[in-house]
């Protein structure tokens, strides 16, 4: 166990400094906090709204992740097999899936640290008006998730080939599809033709469905539950992929 | 140390390692030859872990290589064939993170590291990014990552391709330096760095192991091995024919005859014979010599049929 903790810390350092040391770490960031303030104030009017909370803020982040979470995740495998690294990181004392997880965690905390960023937001509302903080947290709680979830996939669309290009595009479909399961105009398109039941339970595979919860301020344990088992999945799928690479 | 049982290894259709069986022990050198494509780098992919095999039996220091991968992975320092690092990292931290993989913290990685880099001559770009690196301190780099934990098993997958003649020989002294307490396999399609650093070769093909000796042993398998080669005015091709120990006389360029013995372990007794001719014909002898056998005709003779076939 211990060297499982060791092993996921060492990789998971050098892959969270490996963003810092290329410029394209702080471009993200950058391009991360305009964008969360041009929907927030722009398009989601967050001053003419009057209200003293983040809703404005957060109903943007499935849409706002949707092309930033592949940009981040994208190199994570496909670099690794593009520059044969792999072969190297593989051959250590180290199991496959310490090193996926080690890899996640690593891209995780470069996304909550993007997000930990957008905090002048909360000090705004606060010096503004007297807002449900609880619900902040949960929102911001809420869009860690997410991330996550968005992140896991992209670590698997990494792993399943070494152009990041295709794993960019890859990961946008597949999250794409995540969102409009649940987004209301898609939903409403199916009920005119499908079962309300079967719009339901396809509803219930969308991101938008279970992040809701978290911008009212209820952290439901479903929720968690929905997102952590996509992060579980994707992930588990990362490491069948990649012993199936190995495998020939 | 290492030890391997009908290794198998196909993808899809194709096997690319077909049977393979040796083992190498501490203080051994072993020389992994063959063509491109003969399944050299299969191979060492299974050892190391990276691959699984289709079939057969890996151990490692008494790990089995698929069973208790990680255990076999601690005895290994692998050098992989396009010696891949991360080109974002400084040599220092790469180092440091290889330690760190290898369980080394605090004052034993710095030791480790700067080992190392004394080893591999690296002190000179110790705090360089390694994408600003030369093909050969890239070369050293991750040769220097492979000795990081003083592994009981060194696996180096054509250490010396692309390095300058200096640096080449270098490595190979290095080689065999690690040879003397370590076991150690090396997979090269360069002939001479079998005599220069190898106690022991193997060349494959197609998977297969074609041969597996001594250079030594390799170099007898020459047809070349033990003919007689003389250079002398007067010389005749039917006399030395004649003689009881030669089985057929050549003709070479520049007037010298090449006599092939019957019985390779004979050819000092044909070289005798041939001496002796020649004094009694009064031949002008300007050269005389034993050929030794020629790794390199060995290795075509033992491979080629089957690329040419290819084509």
């Amino acid at each position: 166990m211990n060297h499982s903790v060791a092993t996921i810390k060492a990789i998971a350092k050098r892959e969270l400094s490996s963003y810092f040391t290329s410029p394209v770490a702080y471009v993200f960031l950058v391009i991360f906090l305009l964008l969360a303030g041009f929907f927030t104030f722009t398009v989601g009017n967050f001053f003419e709204r009057g209200e003293a909370s983040l809703s404005a803020f957060f109903a943007w982040h499935p849409w706002i992740y949707l092309v930033l979470v592949p940009a981040v995740g994208m190199r994570v495998w496909s670099e690794e097999r593009r520059s044969g690294t792999m072969e190297l990181l593989l051959t250590m004392p180290v199991n496959a899936w310490e090193a996926i997880i080690a890899k996640f965690l690593a891209s995780w905390a470069f996304l909550a640290i993007a997000l930990a960023l957008t905090f002048p937001i909360v000090v705004t509302v606060n010096v503004l008006g007297t807002p449900d903080n609880g619900m902040i947290f949960a929102g911001y709680l809420g869009s860690l998730f997410l991330a996550g979830a968005y992140l896991a996939i992209t670590c698997m669309t990494s792993a399943m080939t070494r152009n990041q290009v295709i794993s960019f595009i890859l990961s946008v479909v597949l999250c794409l599809f995540l969102i409009l399961a649940g987004f209301n105009p898609v939903t409403d398109l199916m009920t005119r033709w499908a079962n309300p039941a079967v719009v339901e339970v396809v509803a219930a595979f969308s991101v938008i469905t279970h992040f809701d919860g978290f911008q009212k301020g209820v952290i439901d344990t479903r929720d968690l539950f929905f997102f952590l088992s996509v992060i579980g999945f994707a992930l588990f799928a990362t490491s069948v992929i990649i012993r199936n690479h190995r495998a020939g | 140390m290492i030890r391997i049982e009908n290794l198998t290894k196909s993808f899809g259709l194709k096997k690319a390692v077909d049977d393979l069986s040796f083992s190498v022990e501490r203080g051994e050198v072993l020389g992994f030859l063959g063509p491109n494509g003969a399944g050299k780098s299969t191979t060492m992919r299974m050892i190391t872990g990276f691959l699984p095999p289709s079939g057969g039996k890996i151990t490692v220091g008494g790990h089995d290589v698929v069973e208790d991968g990680l255990a076999a992975k601690k005895l290994i320092g692998y050098l992989p064939e396009n010696a891949a690092s991360y080109p974002d990292m400084s040599v220092e931290g790469f180092l440091g993170f290889a330690a760190e993989l290898r369980g080394l913290n605090g004052a034993a990685r710095k030791k480790a590291v700067h080992r190392v880099v004394d080893l591999c001559f690296l002190e000179s770009v110790l705090h360089q990014q390694i994408d600003t690196l030369s093909k050969g301190y890239k070369h050293r780099t991750c040769l220097a990552q492979s000795l990081i934990h003083d592994p009981d098993v060194l696996i180096m997958d054509e250490p010396t391709d692309g390095l300058d003649p200096n640096q080449k020989h270098e490595i190979r002294n290095l080689i065999r330096e690690m040879g003397k307490t370590k076991a150690v396999i090396f997979s090269t399609h360069i002939l001479e760095e079998v005599d220069a650093a190898c106690t022991r070769a193997i060349i494959i093909d197609r998977g297969r192991i074609v041969a597996n000796g001594t250079p030594q042993e390799l170099r007898d398998m020459s047809t070349l091995a033990g003919a007689v080669t003389i250079s002398a005015q007067g010389a005749d091709q039917a006399r030395l024919a004649a003689l009881p120990e030669a089985a057929r006389v050549e003709a070479l360029e520049g007037a010298a005859l090449r006599v092939y013995p019957k019985d390779k372990q004979a050819s000092v007794a044909l070289a005798r014979s041939v001496m002796d001719l020649a004094g009694r014909e009064g031949w002008k002898v300007a050269a005389l010599h034993t050929e030794e056998g020629q790794l390199d005709e060995v290795f075509r003779r033992i491979t080629l049929p089957d690329t040419v076939k290819k084509q």
